[in-house]
């Protein structure tokens, strides 16, 4: 199975010659976080941005002084502290009038665990801040232990039985903090991921964006497959792709088809979920109660797909 | 210049407000603020003045203070920040992230005992656990004294030889919460002195990477950089020194401050507030025809090993105050200096004003009378102040 770059959309002269993850870096092939990187860098554009990244695989992938993998200023924090040194760029960046998007770029254990009450506060403070958590749901830089964005039911190197707990509905929580913009995006469809970062690279206030990222390495799953199995995991429901509006609104931008075919492939094809036996039945309800929930936010009684 | 009644923690503010706007021809002055006693009325100060060209963020913990900070010095802004006791503990991590990455950041302090057994007053041991990571530590003894070194630490913390954190000290409620009258000078005279942050390598359009991996090698060689360049301090603030006087009409405290020590038999060694008393002691003493002298150490890192071990020499006994306890080993001024002293000579330690102790000329009497009875150098002592 060979995706091609970028989904198929052409790639620029910008993404070619100046590409935000160079060339030479050192992640583990297939790694989402590498696809996140040159969706991003052909989002931005020509527009001025720098990057915040804490303690995570991307911080690791920067490379050992003085190379630099990222094409852009770069600043890496420690573990939980992104939000607040983006604050403190971002507020520096407009008593200055500049120009400048300020990107925090941080993994699950950054964004939902160790660096959380520091991205509570700057959502809170409505912070001139996109965050993207690049979600792999596993601190990988350690060598794969649970985060509590970890499924139930997967194995990591510290729940050798398979994690017992559910994840964190890390997006509801993000839109219940009222910023201007938070988004789920699937790296399997390039259109609206593209659209999406876009709109929120160009949006002023606190923006949000959760990326299922897969994890070779940790999801035990092979390296060309990542972009098939984040397509089989929107397609079958469990992971919901909809944007959030002033915490408000909600759109959902991929209609799944919640097929059992899809589910069971998700999970076949990754051997985290062997040892707990998990199938397409033991996911389903939780996927229904989710989905209603958000047919009842986004006020959607028929299943539509939304046009990028 | 007018002088106004202020606390040290609102002096200490105000310093950093005209420092603020002192950067407002250049990037500007953007800092992170938490409350946590006895340094709260600090940032409530900080957080009711205009700055032109600034912000006060209020975050949600003096670890994100402390990033806020980082975030606005890598953009190339003047910062400052104020925090105490467990406070400092929880920043402690991104002091040093600040400090390894060789940003400007002003940090006042006011000393608390740290947690549990709990309690709001002052010792030293907060700071004291920050003294091998790359930041600079003044200990200040009166409110003009603490609002002078906030103000020439901005200078020493951005000066290009120097580059890196400053902490300057003030005990909780003994110093922080004192009001007297201070010397506060206009915001021209401040512009003057305070030329606009220059930081070299803060984040620009050129891609590079701040505060990422080295190889053993390359931290080696960084470390050593760092270490040399807190060893430029004392010259630098010499230099400071002399520029401070010339604009404001007054004279910075040295790094360390001797009184009566000379020609002095024994002398009494201490930092902040203590050394004060001390020094009231000293005068007693001298009326009585004893040869008596007190040092109090401002700067504690670097330490000025030099200025300290020249007063050190020739004398019989030193007792070396303490308000700290390096917990398994005794003081930590006096572990650190003993070895300045020349052969011979007694130096014995008294820990004391522990958890908020009043530190009171009787107890350094009662410290002096134990140190002439003793022929050499003993086992650190507890003196209890109460």
């Amino acid at each position: 199975m060979r995706e091609p770059a970028l989904g198929g959309m052409a790639h620029t002269v910008l993404d070619r010659a100046e590409p935000l993850l160079r060339k030479g870096n050192t992640n583990c092939g297939g790694c989402g976080m590498s696809i996140t990187l040159q969706m991003l860098r052909h989002a931005v554009a020509d527009r001025r941005v720098q990057l915040v990244i804490p303690a995570s695989c991307a911080a690791v992938g920067a490379g050992t002084f003085p190379q630099s993998t990222f094409g852009v200023a770069t600043l890496m924090t420690t573990f939980a502290s992104a939000p607040a040194a983006a604050s403190g760029i971002a507020s520096v960046a407009a008593l200055n009038g500049e120009d400048l998007r300020v990107i925090a770029f941080g993994g699950d254990g950054g964004t939902f665990d160790i660096g959380f009450a520091s991205l509570s506060a700057a959502a809170e403070r409505n912070e001139d801040i996109l965050y993207i958590c690049y979600d792999n749901e596993i601190y990988g830089n350690t060598g794969g232990q649970r985060s509590s964005a970890t499924p139930a039911g997967a194995v990591t190197t510290n729940t050798p039985d398979g994690k017992a707990e559910q994840k964190k509905d890390i997006l509801a929580i993000m839109a219940a903090h009222r910023i201007p913009y938070a988004a789920s995006i699937s790296l399997a469809h390039a259109e609206d991921t593209h659209r999406k970062l876009r709109y929120a690279l160009d949006q002023k206030g606190f923006r949000f964006l959760h990326v299922l990222s897969p994890c070779p390495t940790g999801w035990k799953s092979e390296p060309a497959l990542g972009l098939e199995l984040v397509r089989l995991a929107v397609r079958s429901g469990l992971f919901p792709v909809y944007e959030i509006f002033d915490g408000k609104r909600h759109v959902v931008n991929i209609e799944p088809d919640f097929s059992d075919e899809a589910l069971n492939m998700y999970l076949s094809l990754q051997r985290r979920f062997q040892k707990s036996g998990l199938a397409a039945s033991d996911l389903r309800p939780a996927i229904d109660r989710n989905w209603q929930n958000l047919r009842a936010l986004s006020g959607r009684i028929i299943p539509a797909r939304r046009e990028a | 210049m007018t002088v106004e009644l202020l606390s040290a923690n609102h002096g200490a503010a105000l310093a950093a407000t005209l420092a603020g706007r002192a950067n407002r021809f250049g990037r500007g002055f953007c800092s992170g603020v938490y409350p946590i006693t006895p340094s709260t009325e600090c940032m409530e100060y900080l957080c009711q003045q205009t700055i032109e060209k600034g912000r006060v963020v209020r975050v949600e913990s003096e670890h994100s203070s402390m990033g806020v900070c980082i975030g606005a010095a890598c953009a190339g802004a003047r910062t400052f920040t104020a925090t105490s006791s467990n406070g400092l503990a929880y920043m402690f991590e991104n002091c040093i992230a600040a400090a390894g990455m060789r940003l400007p950041v002003v940090l006042a302090v006011a000393n608390r005992t740290l947690g549990p057994p709990w309690n709001i007053l002052a010792d030293h041991s907060d700071a004291l656990s920050l003294r091998d990571h790359g930041l600079i530590q003044f200990y200040c003894a009166d409110n003009q004294e603490l609002f002078d070194t906030v103000l020439c630490a901005f200078r020493l913390a951005e000066d290009q030889r120097v580059m890196m954190p400053v902490m300057v000290c003030m005990e909780g409620f003994i110093l922080s919460h004192t009001v007297t009258q201070t010397q506060i000078p206009d915001q021209a005279q401040v512009d003057k002195f305070l030329p606009p942050t220059s930081i070299p390598h803060r984040l620009g359009d050129v891609p590079h990477t701040l505060g990422q991996i080295a190889t053993s090698h390359q931290i080696e060689i960084h470390r050593w950089q760092h270490h040399n360049a807190m060893l430029e301090v004392p010259k630098v603030y010499a230099e400071i020194q002399n520029e401070f006087e010339a604009d404001f009409g007054r004279r910075l405290a040295d790094i360390v401050e001797a009184h009566r020590a000379e020609d002095a038999e024994t002398l009494i060694v201490s930092m902040g507030t203590i050394g004060t008393t001390a020094e009231r002691v000293v005068d007693r003493l001298r009326a009585e025809g004893q040869r008596v002298g007190a040092l109090r150490v401002r700067l504690f890192r670097p330490l000025p090993v030099e200025a300290i071990r020249a007063c050190y020499a020739g004398k019989r006994r030193i007792a070396v105050i303490d308000r700290n306890i390096g917990l398994g080993l005794g003081g930590v001024l006096w572990s650190e200096t003993r070895g300045l002293a020349d052969a011979g000579t007694v130096v014995q330690n008294y820990m004391t004003g522990i958890g908020g102790g009043d530190v009171r000329p009787e107890h350094i009497l009662a410290m002096l009378a134990d140190l002439k009875s003793r022929r050499a150098s003993g086992a650190p002592s507890m003196m209890e102040a109460v």
